[in-house]
Parts: C-alpha cells; structure tokens; sequence
C-alpha cells in the first residue's frame, strides 16, 4: 500500500507529460486529485498503526541482491508523521494557484515527481533506495527553481543543486562507509539500525559520522552550510518554497535520526554535545539574520534557519545517552519531530502567503507595504495566525513543539537550553515586526484596490492553519504516534 | 602445431570476427561502384553483430590463457568486447547519415573495424608485444578516423596532434616493454610475475612507468591526456564518440591485468595510480569547466571519467568490488557518451554551447536524452554513472584509497557546474527555431543509448550477478 503512494504520483507525472496540447488543462485537475493518493494511504496507515515498536506496514521486493540492495518501504514513528506533513504539503501547494507561465504539463508532472520523490525518503528502508530518492529531490527542484523562478532563478537553482549535491556526496560517502562494515553487506536500514555494524569509538566511525552529518547538515540547514538556502527561496516559486521549506529540509533532520543517530548511536552521543552548539549557533543566527531582513521570503527563509536550529537541539539531546534521564530524552526528541511537523505546515503556509503578496504587490520588500489588514482582513488573519504559531504562541503547534524541545534540553544540556531559548525571543520580535510593517499603519494609496484572499487560495491555506490549531490544542494524537520512537532513541 | 593453432583461433573466434569481417568489407569497398558504398554500413553491422553474437556465446566457455601464451580468453575480456561491439553498433548508427554523401564512406567503417579489433585485443592482452600490436592497432587507426574529413582544417588539427602525442607515447611504451622484457626475460605476463621478483627495482620502475604512459595515452589520462578534447571537437561526431570510449575499455582491462602481475613490494604500482586517478579527474574537470564548445567539454570530462574508471585499477586485488565497478564503469561511461554525442550527432554536430539554448523548448526528447546522459555522468541515481560511482568508491574506501573517494566526489560537484552551464540554458530558455537534424537512424542510436543507461543502473542485478565474481586472468 505504502508502494502506491510513491509510484502513482510517479505514473501520473509521466502521464501529465503526455497529455495532448489542447487538453493541457487537466494537468491541474489530474494532479490535484492525484495528491489525494497519497493522502488516503496515510489515512489508512495512521488508522493500522500499532502502538508497539519497529517497522510497521513493510513492503520488500529484491532488486540488486548481489550488492545487498533491495526495495523496501515501510514507516515508523518518526516517518510516519513526515509523510503525512509531505502528502498535506503537496496537496496543499498544488491547490494553491499558480501561474504556471503556460507550461501547465511539465509544471504539474514536476511536482508529482516531488512528491513521490519526497515520499519516497521518508519511507525508504534500504540505504540506497534512500540516497535515490534523496538525490532525485535535488533534480526535481533543481528545474522547478529554474524554470519557474523569478529573479535570478537559474543561478539560485544552481547554486541550491550545487551545495546540496555536494552534500548528498558526502552523505553517499557516509552510506557506503556503513556498508562496508556490514556482514553479509546490505544496504538493509532496519538491519543496520538492530545490528549498529561500525565499530563504535574508531576512527572509521568518526569520519562516517562526519561525512554524513555534512551530507544531513547542508540539506537541513546548519550553519554554516546554509549559504544556499536565502537565494534559492526567494527565487523558487512560493509552492516550491513551501515544498523546500516544508519538506525537504525535514529530510536532512529526518537523517540525522534515522541515521546518524539510530545506525551509530554511541557515535552520536560523542558528538551530542558540539552537534547541540552548532544547533544553537544556528537558531541565534538564523534568528537575528531574519531580524535584519527586509525582505519578506529571505526573512521566512532564515527563520527556518532558527527553526530547524531547535530541531537539531532536541535532537542532539535525544542522542546524548548518559546524560540526563531518558525521560528528559524521550521529550526532547519528540518535540524534535513535532517542530518539523509543525514547521512544515507553518512556515508552508507562510511561504504561500508571501506568495499571495507576491502576486498582488510584485515585490516582497516590507518598506512598500503597510496597512494591508484593512483591505485584506483574510490574508491578514492567516498570516498573523501563522506569524503567531512561528514565534511559539501557546495553544498552537509551534508551541508544542518548543516546549517539548526545551524541556526536554533542560534536562540534558541546560546551558544550551537557556541560550536557545533567547531565539524564541528574538523571532518573536521579528514576527510582530513583520506584522506590523505589513498589516498595520497607514495604508498606501497605490495598494487601495488591494484584492483579499481569493478562494483557492483559502483551499490551500485553511487546512494547514487548521492542523496547526488542532496540533496546539490536541496533539496528543501525535505525539502518541511519535513516543513510539521517542522511547526506543531514549533508551539507547 | 597445426591443431594447436587451430584450438587458439578457435578459443579468440569473437576478435577474429571482427579481423575477418574488416577484411571481407576492403574488399566489398575496393570493388563495388560508388551508389552502393553506403551499404558498407550494413556490412559493419552484420560483421559486429555476429562478433556479438559469439562474444556472447562465449561467456559460457571455460576462460583459458590461449594462442600461446599471450590471450586471456576469460570473461573480462568477452564483456569488454561486447561493450566494444555494443559501441561500435551505435556508432555506425549514427555515422551512416552523417558519411551518406562521402565517397570514400566504405573505407570509414574498414577501419571503424579494425579500431574495434584494436580494443577487443588490448582488452585481451596478457602478453607485452600482444600489447603492443593491439595498442598500435587501434593507435593508427584512430589517428585516421580523426583526420577523416581531410578538407576540415579541426579534424585534421585534431588528427595531427592525436597522432604526434601518441607517437610518442607509444614510442615510451615500446622502450619500456624492452625494458621490462630485459629484466623479466619474457614479455608474457606469467614472464613477468616470476621474472620481475628479483629484478632491479629502478629499472623495474622505469620500464612500468614507460609502459603507463602508452596506457595512459590510450585511456586520455594524465600525463598523456590532451588529445582527447582535440578529438572530441575535431573529429567526425560518431568518430569522437567512438574514440573517447573504445580504446578504453580495452586499455583499462589491460592495465588491471598488467598491474596483478608487478611485485608490488618492488613497484608502488597503487599509489602511482591513485594519483594519476586523482590528477586527471581533477585536470579533466577543472578544464571542462569554462567551455563554450560542447564537444570540447564532452572531451574533457571524458578525460575526468577516466581518473574515475582508474579507481577501479587502484582497488583491484584489494577490493571484491574493483572488478565489477569497473565493468559498470566502463558500460555506464560508455552508454552515456554515446547518447551525449548521440544528441551532437543528431543535431547535426551542433556543438557551440549558446546554439543549444532553447533546445528543450523545441527538441524535447533530444533535451531529455542529453539530460539523463549529463546527469548519469554526474552520478545521479538511478542511472547507470551512480551505479558506476558507488561501486568505485566503495572499491577504494574498502582498499584504504578514501581520499580517492573524498576527490570523487568534489569532482562530481564540481562537473555539476559545467553540465549544468549547458543543460540550463537548453532547458529554461525558449528558442523558436527547430534546429535542422540528422536522419532517424541516429534517433535510434540516441533511444537505445538512454535506455541502456537508466538500464544499467534501475536492472543492475543481472549485470551485477554476472560481474561479481569475476576475476581476469593475468597469465
């Protein structure tokens, strides 16, 4: 079942391509309507979870046995959650309208590709049907940068394959220094992560720890290696930037856990503690840099910096085994997963959003704008909603997730804890900022027929605010799910 | 004897298919009328199909060192060949149009033949002097076909360097296998891993190092790489396309038989290679980087792949990965420059980089083809180049050669820019006009170029299966 939401989305893509010219306009339709595979897949195996352990939902097929290679999908408590916020996403930035520049076919089929791609990491069980998926991500984004960007789209979208392809050689470095340990070799995850085959304490084990913490730590992005991200942002498309921020940055999180942590587990717990200062580096940098931003999208951009910062503390924390309780552990890795969750459906719907401005206001520089909330009461809702979640306001999901995050760090590494939490303050601060340029104060006269949020738009912007409020309220629905892993990351 | 030679011939039947069958089409050249010159194509692809064929055939023969000595009839050498035969098949695919009005085309696909032979032999070789008539072979052949159009001032530019740089490599190469034969008292290689053990190890050094540098011409690598971007610009397209491929396959093959057989206490033969590899990977990119000519820069990274088809030689023996990454190497690398020159070809040799702006908008399927051919090179999954990839940096990781693995990977970040400098352009710009194309059997060539190459990286298992637990026979 996990199989069909990757290769149907991978069968329409091809087929959008060969729809006829004078149908092109079912490309939407069909794409739209396909999304919702997906979707209904993740259903189903969010209701046939099992609260237990391990790998649930397993399809295997044999591809390559000579070099220990084989097809195999299934999903646990940290994959489970990311398909869904992947499936939502995609649906999400596909409803959102889009001027495809009258290239309607290869724009649709491109994000089919996405989201199966994208899909395809989060349920990958074998290595290199992981690094396929991971590397195919980078193509596909590579040419929905290119060719529907704006601005210097070419070069952002070079300099985003450039960076984030040197990355997943490193990370491909990383796999094949695993695999070389493995005996008899396999590419299996589920067998690596029982067997943790790299001697633990060698030489080995640090420079495949490093190389592929490189690999995880270009795509997520850390500082330093997050040069890439600004341009390719605010040059993307807003649904590709949704897609950027909300679901391939979670990849490299994503490796970190699955890999760098589960399949080297007391190589982590080494590294806990410089990987925990980088990530606080990160959430300080990220969040001044979006401080002195005054355009819109870069702003979004670098708060995501400052966001995926927190993940990799609660992270780190997770992974420092023998210090601290497990209990305090186990909270931090599951704030971990519910902050990417909810980065994804936030800052998505922040991206949509500039996009919206974007298409009425042509420029996202938040010195033109002002006053917007009286012309615009919709768009200014969401976005304040959004803004609000972002900077961690109590009762949304932003805020189960840092709370957990820190709580959690407090308990393993309090000093970091404390200097993180100065980021909460700080966006906090460049939220209310941007609300107040964009929405507040005097209206220019030239933004007096400024339209609200049309229909479609609202499709795509409603439910995800909407998770984002029933996650603040209830997550326990989640977390349930994600404690499943917790636990086991915790226990060591 | 008579028997004798009769069993040798019989054991080398798939490279006597292809000498037989260059001798039969001079012939059928020399005496039939102009008008039905072309269908010497015809007769190429016959002769290469049955080499094919029995190259085929033969995989299920017992694998013997034969014809006295100085053939390793085994399996390295049976998929070496077909990957020659599967070459040269496209490349006369995609030479019957371009040569349609050449009078002189029957005497093109005479010595695409015997360039063939020349590869098939080498890749055969486990005897110096053997080595050195298959080297020659194909040598002289190649300096032909580069010059072929004698009125192009490129081609034969092209044709004069090529051959002035191989006469010298090939003269290093003869001094050298003196040398070695000196030392060793024989010029077979089973001579030279019982004679080479007490040997001078200066001279020993020496003579290697003289007959590197004619391999190294073969395979366009560092210290004697330039004429491969010369040929890839000047040469007839499918000329080009052949030649950067064809000689090596065979010269990698002979190479990792002639190292097996060196005292590697005596000869750091390993980590001469390694930087070699490292040298010419890094050379061939740095150099294909600012390129306006699209075929100069296929001739450079060509000159790249081979620093990372070395890796294989730098593992073999240490690795149970060295053989099979290198076969993989040699069909990825080999499928992907032909669709690459394929698209050239097909596009009527088109090869200024700002004339390829727009070309997704009006050719399509050619972009599509030169996109997956590019990003095969690069080493994107699951094309056949990552297949290639990961398995040759697996061999080195495994035989302590990391940091070759390391500069492997900066090199293909950094081959991304200059694929990239075309295929972005081609692909986000608009253009108007269709640009004028060659005939469709060169569409052919394309279409069965990519599929082999996604082939070889989705399908691996088959190629892997029969690759893993090969081991060439060094005499």
């Amino acid at each position: 079942m996990l199989t069909l939401a990757i290769f149907v989305p991978l069968l329409v893509a091809m087929i959008t391509l060969a729809i006829p010219r004078r149908h092109e306009h079912l490309a939407r339709p069909l794409a739209i309507w396909t999304s919702f595979i997906p979707l209904v897949v993740v259903a189903i195996s969010w209701k046939r979870f099992e609260f237990g352990t391990g790998f649930q939902l397993v399809e295997s097929l044999t591809w390559i046995p000579s070099l220990g290679i084989s097809y195999k999908v299934g999903v646990d408590g940290l994959s489970l959650p990311l398909v869904a916020l992947t499936a939502v996403l995609f649906t999400a930035s596909m409803v959102f309208p889009f001027d495809d520049r009258g290239k309607p076919r290869p724009y649709y089929a491109t994000f089919l590709f996405l989201e199966a791609i994208s899909l395809g990491v989060f349920l990958s069980l074998d290595l290199i049907l992981f690094f396929v998926f991971w590397d195919l991500s980078l193509v596909g984004m590579y040419f929905l940068i290119g060719v529907w960007g704006h601005g210097n789209a070419q070069r952002s979208a070079l300099k985003f394959f450039l960076y984030t392809l040197l990355g997943s050689l490193a990370l491909l470095l990383g796999i094949l220094g695993i695999y070389l340990y493995t005996n008899p070799r396999t590419f299996d995850m589920v067998e690596i992560i029982r067997t943790n085959p790299v001697p633990a304490g060698g030489l080995a084990a640090t420079l495949i720890f490093v190389a592929l913490g490189i690999g995880f730590a270009v795509k997520t992005p850390l500082v330093p290696f997050h040069t890439w991200l600004p341009p390719a942002h605010v040059d993307a498309p807003a649904p590709a930037s949704t897609i950027l921020a909300g679901v391939l940055l979670k990849m490299g999180t994503y490796g970190f856990i699955r890999i760098s942590l589960q399949m080297l587990p007391e190589t982590f717990q080494r590294f806990a503690l410089p990987l925990g200062v980088i990530a606080v580096v990160s959430i300080l940098y990220g969040a001044l840099v979006a401080m002195a931003q005054t355009n819109l999208k870069r702003l979004v951009a670098y708060t995501s910096v400052n966001h995926m910062g927190y993940v990799i503390l609660g992270i780190a924390a997770a992974g420092a085994l023998g210090v601290g309780s497990e209990a305090s552990r186990s909270i931090a890795m599951t704030g971990a997963v519910v902050e990417m969750v909810a980065h994804g459906l936030i800052t998505g719907a922040l991206f949509l959003v500039s996009g919206s401005i974007l298409a009425r206001g042509e420029t996202y520089e938040l010195d033109q704008y002002g006053g917007l909330a009286s012309r615009a009461p919709r768009l200014a809702g969401i976005t304040m909603l959004a803004a609000f979640a972002s900077l961690g306001l109590p009762g949304l999901a932003g805020f189960v997730a840092e709370f957990q995050i820190f709580a959690g760090t407090l308990g393993v590494f309090p000093w970091l804890a404390a200097i993180g939490l100065l980021g909460i303050v700080i966006t906090a601060a460049l939220f209310l900022r941007m609300i107040q340029q964009v929405f507040l104060g005097d209206l220019p006269a030239r933004w007096d027929g400024w339209p609200d949020l049309r229909k479609a738009e609202m499709y795509a912007l409603v439910p995800l605010m909407a998770l984002v409020v029933v996650i603040g309220v209830t997550p326990s629905w989640l977390v349930r799910v994600i404690n499943t892993l917790s636990q086991v990351v915790a226990r060591g | 004897m008579t028997r004798e030679m009769g069993q040798a011939a019989l054991d080398i039947l798939p490279a006597l298919v292809f000498a037989g069958g260059a001798i039969l089409l001079i012939f059928y050249v020399m005496f039939v009328p102009r008008a039905l010159q072309v269908w010497s194509a015809l007769g190429a692809t016959v002769v290469l199909a049955v080499a094919g064929f029995a190259s085929g055939w033969y995989l299920g023969r017992a694998p013997n060192i034969t014809f006295f000595g100085t053939f390793a009839a085994d399996r390295t050498w049976l998929w070496g060949t077909l990957i020659i035969v599967v070459v040269t098949l496209l490349t006369v695919a995609l030479s019957v149009d371009w040569f349609r009005s050449d009078p002189r085309q029957g005497e093109y696909y005479v010595l695409l033949l015997l360039s063939a032979l020349g590869a098939v032999l080498l890749a055969g070789a486990v005897d110096l002097m053997e080595l050195i008539v298959a080297m020659l072979l194909s040598s002289v052949t190649g300096y032909t076909l580069t010059a072929f159009h004698r009125r192009s001032r490129a081609a034969t530019e092209a044709g004069m360097k090529y051959y002035l740089l191989g006469a010298l490599a090939n003269g290093a190469m003869v001094y050298g296998v003196a040398l070695l034969f000196g030392l060793a008292g024989g010029t077979s290689f089973a001579d030279l891993r019982s004679g080479l053990v007490d040997a001078d190890s200066t001279a020993l050094i020496v003579g290697f190092a003289m007959v590197a540098i004619g391999v190294a011409f073969k395979l366009g690598a560092v210290p004697a790489h330039q004429w491969m971007p010369d040929v890839a610009q000047g040469a007839p397209a499918p000329a080009s396309a052949f030649l950067l491929v064809a000689g090596k396959v065979g010269a990698l093959i002979v190479l990792m038989r002639l190292v097996a057989v060196l005292p590697e206490s005596a000869v750091g033969w390993r980590p001469l290679i390694a930087v070699i590899a490292a040298l010419t990977m890094t050379l061939g990119n740095l150099a294909a980087l600012w390129q306006d000519d699209v075929r100069r820069m296929l001739g450079w990274s060509s000159v790249s792949q081979t620093g990372y088809g070395l890796l294989a030689i730098v593992a073999f023996g240490r690795s149970d990965l060295a053989v099979p990454s290198l076969l993989f190497f040699l069909a990825a690398y080999a499928m992907g420059n032909m669709a690459a020159f394929g698209v050239v070809v097909k596009l009527r040799g088109l090869t200024d980089r700002e004339s390829f702006r727009g070309l997704g908008s009006t050719h399509p399927w050619l972009m599509g083809a030169l996109v997956v051919s590019f990003l095969s090179f690069i080493g994107i999954p699951p094309l056949g180049g990552f297949a290639a990839k990961l398995l040759l940096m697996g061999a080195v990781i495994d035989s302590g050669y990391a940091w070759l693995a390391v500069l492997t990977v900066i090199n293909s970040a950094i081959s991304l820019f200059y694929y990239a400098r075309v295929m972005g352009p081609a692909y986000f710009d608009s253009a108007d006009e269709p640009r004028p194309l060659m005939g469709s059997l060169a569409s052919w060539a394309v279409g069965v170029a990519v599929v082999a190459v996604v082939a070889i990286g989705v399908a691996a298992q088959p190629l892997a299966a029969a690759w893993q637990a090969l081991s060439p026979l060094t005499g």
